[in-house]
C-alpha cells in the first residue's frame, strides 16, 4: 500500500520522479510490462494484513516472495504461509548486509521458528520521571507527547505522571493541551513547550531526593531560547499551496535533512511543525502516522538479493530441495562474500509452525485484559485479529460482523482485570488464542504472580515457552527491534527483519588519499594484507551444515 | 553536479546512500567518468547501479546489433522491434539509462575501442570491460596502466550460472583507522598480464576450480582466433585436450578443474538474469580491500562468491 518517494528513487529503479506519490504495486507492474510485455501481473494497492488476503488467497500460488519491511507483516505472511502450505522466500537488506531465507512447511524452519526480538519497553518512570539514556527521550517524544498533541483525546497518558504527582489537579494539566479557538498558534506551542520543558521540569526538581545521585535536568523556557516571535500572522495566513506536502523543514528554510539542528532551530520546528499539522488542508494528515525508521539501503545490496531471491524460486518452482539460506556478509569470511547456510528443520517449540503451547507468569487481580491483548496477543504473538477464549466462554473477538451487544459485552471486559472477567482467568486457566485469518491458533496457560521487576519487567507479563531471543549483546542504543543474532563460528550474521540493522553504525570510510573513485566500501579488513593462507573449501558443492540451536559444531559434507 | 557542495536535490534523492558511505563519498562518486565495453546483461546491471547511485559520467561503447540473446538477459533494451531497429547495443541502453537518473550524464562512444588512444582514455576514472578476447583486454588493462593518472580498471564476464571479476587499481593508497592511530597503506595491484601468469600451483591451494576453468577457456578461445564466447559443445574434446596439457605445464592435478565444469562453461555461453544482478551488483562494490580475482560460481544449489587474494 506504499506510495513512492522521492528517496525511493536510488534505488527502486522502477520507478522515476514523476512517479512520486503514485502507488509502488501499480507503477512497478507497469514498468516490469515495458520489457516484458507477455507477463500476467495483477497489483494490489493495499495492506497485506487486509482480510481479503486470507488462505484461499494465499493458495493461488506456487511461492511468495516477501519484499516488506516491518516485522509484524512478515509474520502475518508466514502464517498465511504455512496455513496455505505454500512456500515463502523471505529477504532483507540494509546498507551492505541482506539475506535470503527460504521457509517450506514441514521442510525447513518457518520464519518465526528463529525469534526476532521485540522492540524494547521501558518503564513510563524511568521516561517521565528520570531518562537517562537517548532512546528514553525518543520513546517520551514519540509515545507520550506526540501521542498527547495529536492522538486520541480519550487515550490514557502518562504524560504528566510524575513520581509524586498526588497533590496535582489532572484537570489543570490537561487544559494545558487544549487550545482555544482562537489562540494564537505559536503562543499555543510555546505554552505546551514551556509546559513539558519548563514547569514540569521544575516540578520534578523539587523531589530533592530523586537528584541526590544524578544530574540535576535543566528547566527551559521559549522565552529564553527564542525571545522573538517567529511570525506576525496568526493562524492560516501563510499556507503552502496544495501540492507540496506540509514542511516545517521547508517554510523555515532549512535545507539539509542532515544537518544536526541546535537547540533554537529545534524550537522552531517544533512551534512551526504544530503550527502547519493544525492549520494544514492536507488530507493526508488524517491519516498520520509516526516516520518508522529510516533504512540505509544501495542499489546494490538490493541487485545482490534479488538475484539470490530469484536462484531460491526458481529452486521451489523445480522442486528441488536443495534450498540455501544466503547471507551478504560485510567482511568476507573464508574468502566468501555471500554464506549460504543450509536451512534448519522446524523448531519443535514453536508456538507458530509446532503449535506448542505458551505459559504467561501474571497477576489475575491486576492486570486487565487490555494489557493482555495489546502486549501479549498483538504485540508479542502479532495477531491481528484475536479470538480469545477460556474453555467455551468467548472473552473476546475482532470482527466485522459483531453485533452491538457482543461489542458491548468484549469492550467492558477488556477494562476488567482477569480474575474478574465473566469466566475468571485465573492460575491454572488455559486460554486459548486465535487469528482466523492467520490461521494460528495458540493456547496459554496462566500462571498467577504477584510481583513482578519494574525495570526488567515493565509489562507485569512472563511469557514462556515463548522461544526466546539471545540476550543483546550490543549496548542498546536503539529502541527498535532488530533482527535475531545467530553466531555461526565466528561470524556474526544478523538477520534484517524490519529493515534496521546494527544500531546506528554510520560506516566510517578509510580516508583516499587522492584519485579513488568509487567509494562504496567497507572498512578494511585489518588483516586483509597479512592474511595467511586460507583453507577454501574445495569443492564448490561443500555444504556448511550448522547443529541446531547454537551448537558450535560445522561438519562439511559433500553433496550427492 | 559540479559545485563542492551537493545540491538540495542530490541530498534529497541520494538521502539513503549518504547514509551509509557519507556525504563526501557521495561527491566524490558524482565527479567520477566511467567507461563501460560489452553491453550484455551483468554490464547493464552495473550501469543500472552507478547511475542510480549518481556517478558524474558514463560512456557507453558496444557497436553491436540487438540480438536474441541480448534481449534474454538485458532488461535495458525494450522488447520492441521498430525502437530497436537502426539502433546500436550502446545506443538503447543509453536511452534507457538516462531515464534511471536524469542527473547523470549518459554517453556512446562509436568504434573499436581497442583502437582508441591513451587520451581518449584519460577522460576516465574508471574502465569496465566485458565480453572481451584475451588480447583486448590485457591491451585495455595495458592502456590504463600507461597513463599518468590512475584508472582503475575492471574486467567482467558471465557465463551461465558463472561469472569472474578482475579488479586493478593500480597503486592505491589509502589509510586505516586502527585504535592507537592511523595507518598509511599501500596495495599495488597485478596487471591483468601478471595476474594471469601467476604460476597455478604457487596460488593459495583451494582457490576455486572456476578460476582454472576460465583460464583454460581463455586460451582456448585465444588459441582458436575466437571472438570471446564463439564457443559450443563441438569444441570440448579440444577443450578439455587443453586442458590436459596446461595442467602438465603448470604443474596442476588435472581434478582441480572437473571435466563437467568445463563443459557447462562451453555449453552455457548465454547469461542467466539473476546471477547477473548479483555480480553487476558485487561489481559496483567492489572495494579496496587487495581482492584482485573474484570468482562466482552458482550452482543453482549453492550461490558461493569466492575470491582469489592477491
Amino acid at each position: 500500500m506504499d506510495t513512492i518517494e522521492v528517496s525511493n528513487l536510488n534505488r527502486q529503479f522502477l520507478f522515476r520522479q514523476s512517479h512520486v506519490g503514485q502507488s509502488k504495486a501499480k507503477v512497478a507492474r507497469d514498468a516490469v510490462l515495458r520489457f516484458r510485455p507477455h507477463i500476467s501481473i495483477t497489483p494490489y494497492h493495499a495492506n497485506v494484513k487486509d482480510s481479503n488476503f486470507n488462505v484461499n488467497f494465499f493458495k493461488q500460488f506456487n511461492v511468495v516472495l516477501n519484499g516488506l519491511d516491518n516485522l509484524d507483516a512478515r509474520r502475518h505472511v508466514n502464517r498465511l504461509c504455512l496455513a496455505a502450505e505454500v512456500p515463502l522466500v523471505e529477504s532483507g537488506t540494509t546498507g551492505f548486509l541482506g539475506q535470503v531465507t527460504v521457509h517450506v512447511k514441514g521442510k525447513t524452519e518457518c520464519y518465526e521458528c528463529q525469534p526476532k526480538p521485540a522492540p524494547k519497553t521501558y518503564p513510563v518512570c524511568t521516561i517521565t520521571s528520570t531518562p537517562s539514556k537517548f532512546v528514553h527521550c525518543i520513546v517520551w517524544a514519540k509515545d507520550l507527547l506526540f501521542a498527547k498533541l495529536f492522538g486520541d483525546k480519550n487515550q490514557e497518558n502518562d504524560l504528566n505522571v510524575r513520581s509524586n504527582d498526588s497533590c496535582s489537579s489532572s484537570e489543570n494539566k490537561n487544559n494545558v493541551f487544549e487550545r482555544s479557538d482562537d489562540e494564537d498558534w505559536e503562543q499555543y506551542g510555546r505554552r505546551i513547550y514551556d509546559h513539558v520543558f519548563g514547569y514540569n521540569i521544575e516540578l520534578a526538581l523539587s523531589d530533592e531526593e530523586t537528584w541526590k545521585n544524578r544530574t540535576k535536568p535543566r528547566p527551559m523556557y521559549s522565552r529564553d531560547v527564542l525571545p522573538d516571535k517567529m511570525t506576525q500572522q496568526n493562524g492560516n495566513a501563510d499556507k503552502t499551496d496544495d501540492l507540496s506536502p506540509a514542511s516545517a523543514m521547508a517554510s523555515l528554510g532549512l535545507k539539509n535533512p542532515q544537518d544536526i539542528w541546535c537547540l533554537m532551530e529545534n524550537t522552531r520546528v517544533f512551534l512551526e511543525a504544530l503550527k502547519l499539522f493544525f492549520t494544514s488542508r492536507k488530507k493526508e494528515i488524517g491519516n498520520l502516522s509516526i516516520a518508522g525508521n529510516i533504512v540505509h539501503a544501495v542499489a546494490t545490496t538490493n541487485a545482490i538479493v534479488a538475484g539470490l531471491i530469484v536462484i531460491e524460486a526458481i529452486k521451489v518452482l523445480k522442486k528441488d530441495g536443495c534450498y540455501r539460506m544466503t547471507y551478504c556478509l560485510e567482511h568476507p569470511s573464508k574468502k566468501m562474500l555471500l554464506m549460504p547456510v543450509e536451512p534448519f528443520e522446524p523448531n519443535k517449540s514453536c508456538c507458530v509452525c509446532s503449535q506448542t503451547p505458551l505459559s504467561l507468569e501474571i497477576n489475575t487481580h491486576r492486570s486487565k485484559l487490555r494489557d493482555f491483548v495489546e502486549k501479549i496477543v498483538k504485540a508479542k504473538l502479532g495477531m491481528n485479529s484475536p479470538l480469545i477464549m477460556c474453555g467455551l466462554a468467548l472473552l473476546y473477538e475482532v470482527g466485522d460482523d459483531l453485533e452491538k451487544d457482543m461489542i458491548e459485552n468484549y469492550t467492558a471486559n477488556l477494562e476488567k482485570v482477569l480474575s474478574e472477567l465473566p469466566s475468571p482467568v485465573t492460575g491454572g486457566t488455559m486460554l486459548t488464542v486465535e487469528d482466523l485469518q492467520q490461521e494460528f491458533t495458540c493456547n496459554i496457560y496462566i500462571k498467577h504472580r504477584e510481583e513482578f521487576d519494574e525495570e526488567k519487567e515493565p509489562d507485569e507479563m512472563v511469557l514462556s515457552g515463548w522461544t526466546q531471543a539471545p540476550p543483546e549483546k550490543k549496548d542498546d542504543k536503539t529502541s527498535n527491534g532488530n533482527g535475531a543474532s545467530t553466531s555461526k563460528k565466528d561470524i556474526e550474521v544478523k538477520e534484517i527483519s524490519d529493515g534496521t540493522a546494527s544500531p546506528g553504525k554510520k560506516r566510517k570510510l578509510p580516508e583516499f588519499s587522492e584519485g579513488c573513485t568509487l567509494d562504496q566500501s567497507n572498512d578494511a579488513d585489518e588483516t586483509m594484507n597479512h592474511k595467511k593462507i586460507q583453507k577454501l573449501d574445495d569443492d564448490d558443492d561443500d555444504l556448511v551444515m550448522l547443529d541446531h540451536w547454537g551448537k558450535d559444531t560445522s561438519k562439511k559434507q559433500r553433496s550427492q | 553536479m559540479n559545485g563542492e557542495e551537493l545540491t538540495e536535490q542530490e541530498t534529497a534523492l541520494y538521502d539513503r546512500q549518504i547514509r551509509v558511505w557519507g556525504a563526501d563519498a557521495q561527491r566524490r562518486l558524482s565527479k567520477s567518468h566511467i567507461l563501460v565495453y560489452g553491453m550484455k546483461g551483468t554490464i547493464a546491471e552495473f550501469c543500472k547501479n552507478i547511475v542510480l547511485a549518481g556517478v558524474g559520467s558514463l560512456t557507453l561503447v558496444d557497436d553491436r546489433d540487438v540480438s536474441e540473446e541480448a534481449l534474454s538477459a538485458n532488461f535495458l533494451i525494450p522488447p520492441d522491434e521498430s525502437v530497436c531497429r537502426g539502433k546500436t547495443l550502446a545506443e538503447l541502453c543509453c536511452d534507457s539509462l538516462r531515464e534511471f537518473n536524469p542527473m547523470v550524464r549518459v554517453s556512446v562512444e562509436k568504434g573499436d575501442l581497442a583502437s582508441l588512444g591513451a587520451e581518449f582514455f584519460d577522460k576516465f576514472d574508471v574502465v569496465v570491460i566485458s565480453c572481451c578476447s584475451l588480447a583486448t583486454k590485457k591491451l585495455i588493462n595495458e592502456k590504463c596502466r600507461k597513463l599518468s593518472k590512475r584508472v582503475s580498471f575492471y574486467t567482467v564476464d558471465c557465463r551461465d550460472c558463472c561469472g569472474e571479476i578482475f579488479v586493478d587499481l593500480q597503486k592505491y593508497n589509502y589509510a586505516k583507522k586502527k585504535t592507537d592511530g592511523t595507518t598509511e597503506s599501500e596495495l599495488q595491484y597485478p596487471s591483468f598480464q601478471e595476474a594471469i601468469s601467476v604460476p597455478w600451483k604457487s596460488l593459495r591451494p583451494k582457490v576455486s576450480k572456476l578460476y582454472f576453468a576460465m583460464r583454460v577457456i581463455e586460451r582456448f578461445e585465444e588459441a582458436e582466433k575466437r571472438k570471446p564466447r564463439e564457443i559450443s559443445i563441438e569444441d570440448l574434446p579440444a577443450v578439455l585436450k587443453l586442458k590436459k596439457e596446461l595442467c602438465e605445464e603448470q604443474s596442476l592435478n588435472e581434478s582441480h578443474i572437473p571435466d563437467t565444469l568445463l563443459e557447462r562453461l562451453v555449453m552455457g555461453a548465454k547469461e542467466f538474469p539473476p546471477v547477473c544482478a548479483i555480480i553487476g551488483g558485487t561489481l559496483g562494490q567492489v572495494n579496496s580491500s587487495s581482492v584482485y580475482f573474484l570468482v562466482f560460481f552458482f550452482n543453482v544449489r549453492q550461490p558461493s562468491l569466492i575470491y582469489v587474494e592477491h
